[in-house]
């Protein structure tokens, strides 16, 4: 009853005219951001958040605004990989597998089609996974003392950099790169300047705004420049879009699967989206057997990944909103939005706050069935969107993020460290070394260092504090156990296969 | 091979320097078991262990861009550094367009396009700015405004 009470205060916030019209846009914007190869859901959300700040937006209206374009970027995400067999983004990589097969049998209308049904199952499940759940996880991290959250924190980058790249040793430069950004400026707890080369500018640090934008959006017109554009839509046609009634209730089972697995590939730290739609669309593959047709256009291996990866979205909410450690890229750029709203995520949130928690939940639920709307019957405008050529969409994207920087902080010197972050960016990317670490390193690195001293101060100097509880012990343990585990399962799980050239018949 | 050891080089190097920098931090009346000093600390001691593990173990070396690519990128790069100094001073429109359509010629080498690119971006981003979200950008440089 509790969350019925609760849904009840989220839908009276979100129901107004003003906020069904930012979800309804946002929704709009992140299908287009989902849909255009180079732009997913975690460049897309960190271009708009210096708009939505400097738009004035009150937390909830920002909130709702920026949850609706990355749910819309899941969605999104799908229309090219069936279309061009270019994922539109990361967790879209699956669905080339058998979308693209089944566009080119002239079945692209029933492979959106099935694919939108699926991502709104997915989606809609594991928001409904997040009002039961979460609720329950924020009451768990109240015993959450300092000694725990930095076991914590340290859990989220093992995991992360364990799970989540290839090689353990780069994914800790990643982090250590991040944590060592994020000490630049005053010390908290005694206001020493640290890091800063006397040079005024870096006294407050790095913004981690500054950072994500330089590190998603600039970064991404290098790789565009390097390309040269290649992989632009050009000449796509789309019949008529009919619904296959057939095939989706030959695939409700995928689906239904999809969502639990891709759900709890969420909720765990670093696993997030991309393991979520690989895990589902793996799991179909193997129960369908022999008799599938999997990798020639079987649209159960449409629908699973994508209620994988629109499931794994939702689920990544919850560590992010109850324990303030995101799982993933994206929810790590949604965390840096509320940092930035002054708003600190973790149990206390549902508390003192719940009318911006319950509204966000409101406003996903409204989101699903605006996205589950626009992306059947509307399927065919985002498919003229994605003819937008990338010499007119890049230049536009680093013009955005100039603003966005600009309008935000005023200052030319966080533009040219946005373009120096891009730089970076660029040259971690071409050595395989992954950027979400980077960022959950600024984000986190002063949280991290706090809660180590705070726990020091309360056990005055003795280490053996950090192990004291049962759940620091435990976390200790998952900690090294997700950062190890992952060397000698490497050779069973192995990475999705990259998606194959359109030209290759 | 090449790359990855260039690269943990660097990161060893900036390690160190790090480490250095960290020790030099000033103590204060302020204190605290911990103290300003041991996180940074750990964290260059802790790059610097993974940057000999890659020094050991370098993955394959990726595909670099050749020459031109490199001036491409270069080109970008002078242009966008030069786009972050000149915004205040010149306004909104004039740099917006000369960088947006140097961008877009890096991408796609077609004068024309890209020159039109540039300015149909700088008016319409300007439009959309300043009065559909009611971002306070300026237009032109101060002097020309009067």
């Amino acid at each position: 009853m509790e969350i019925l009470s609760n849904l009840a205060l989220g839908f009276s916030v979100a129901l107004n005219p003003f906020t069904l019209f930012l979800a309804v846009v946002g929704c709009f914007m992140g299908t287009i951001i989902g849909a255009l190869p180079g732009l997913g859901p975690s460049n897309g959300v960190a271009i708009l958040i210096p708009l939505a700040f400097t738009m004035g937006l009150d937390a909830t209206s920002a909130l709702v605004l920026l949850t609706s374009v990355y749910y819309g970027a899941m969605y999104g995400g799908r229309i090219s990989s069936i279309l061009l067999n270019i994922p539109g983004d990361e967790p879209a990589l699956m669905t080339t597998l058998d979308g693209y097969p089944m566009a080119r049998q002239g079945r692209a209308g029933d492979a959106l089609v099935i694919s939108g049904v699926a991502s709104f199952v997915g989606a809609m499940l594991a928001t409904v996974g997040l009002v039961i759940l979460a609720p329950m996880l924020a009451r768990v991290a109240y015993l959450f003392g300092p000694a725990e959250y930095f076991a914590l924190y340290l859990l989220a980058f093992t995991t992360l950099g364990g799970v989540g790249s290839k090689n353990q040793a780069k994914a800790v430069i990643a982090a250590c790169i991040g944590l060592g950004i994020a000490m630049i400026g005053l010390d908290n707890t005694t206001g020493m300047p640290r890091f800063t080369g006397g040079n005024l500018h870096m006294m407050d640090g790095v913004d981690f705004l500054v950072a994500i934008v330089g590190l998603f959006a600039i970064t991404e017109v290098f790789f565009f420049i390097e390309t040269h554009g290649k992989g632009s839509a050009i000449g796509v046609k789309l019949e008529k879009v009919t619904v296959p009634i057939k095939d989706l209730i030959a695939a409700s089972g995928s689906m239904l699967r999809g969502s639990g697995i891709g759900f709890v590939a969420g909720i765990l730290p670093g696993a997030g989206a991309s393991l979520g739609s690989f895990l589902a669309y793996m799991a179909e593959k193997s129960i369908a057997g022999p008799k599938g047709r999997f990798g020639q256009g079987d649209p159960r291996g449409v629908a699973a990944p994508e209620a994988g990866n629109n499931a794994a979205a939702g689920g990544a909410l919850i560590p992010m909103l109850t324990l303030g450690v995101p799982g993933s890229g994206t929810t790590a750029v949604l965390l840096a939005l509320l940092m930035t709203l002054n708003i600190t995520p973790g149990p206390t949130l549902f508390a003192d706050r719940p009318e911006v928690v319950w509204g966000l939940i409101a406003s996903l639920l409204i989101a699903n069935v605006v996205l589950l709307i626009m992306n059947i019957p509307m399927v065919k405008i985002f498919v003229k969107v994605l003819m937008v050529p990338a010499w007119v969409l890049l230049p536009g994207v680093t013009m955005i993020s100039f603003v966005g920087i600009y309008s935000l902080t005023g200052s030319y010197f966080d533009l040219v460290m946005m373009v120096g972050f891009g730089v970076m960016g660029y040259f971690l990317r071409k050595l395989d070394i992954p950027t979400v670490p980077v960022i959950l390193g600024i984000l986190l690195g002063n949280q991290m260092e706090d809660n180590l001293r705070r726990a020091m101060v309360i056990a005055n100097g003795d280490w053996t504090y950090l192990f004291n509880s049962g759940i620091a012990t435990g976390l200790w343990v998952a900690a090294i156990a997700g950062f190890i585990a992952p060397i000698f399962l490497r050779r069973f799980l192995k990475r999705p296969p990259q998606p194959v050239d359109a030209e290759a018949d | 091979m090449a790359s990855d050891r260039i690269f943990g080089l660097v990161v060893l190097g900036v390690a160190l320097a790090y480490i250095a920098s960290a020790l030099q931090i000033q103590p204060s009346f302020l204190s605290d078991p911990v103290g300003p000093k041991v996180f940074p600390l750990v964290i260059g001691a802790v790059a610097a262990l993974a940057a000999l593990v890659v020094l050991i173990k370098p993955d394959e070396s990726p595909e670099w861009p050749h020459g031109a690519t490199w001036l491409h990128l270069g080109i970008a790069l002078a242009v966008l550094v030069g786009y972050a100094y000149a915004l205040k001073p010149l306004g909104f429109l004039l740099p917006t367009a000369v960088a947006a359509s140097v961008v877009s010629y890096q991408i796609s080498p077609r004068l024309q396009t890209a020159a039109l690119t540039g300015i149909g971006l700088s008016i319409g981003l300007f439009a959309i700015f300043k009065y559909a979200l009611g971002l306070g950008l300026i237009a032109l440089p101060r002097a020309m405004m009067g």
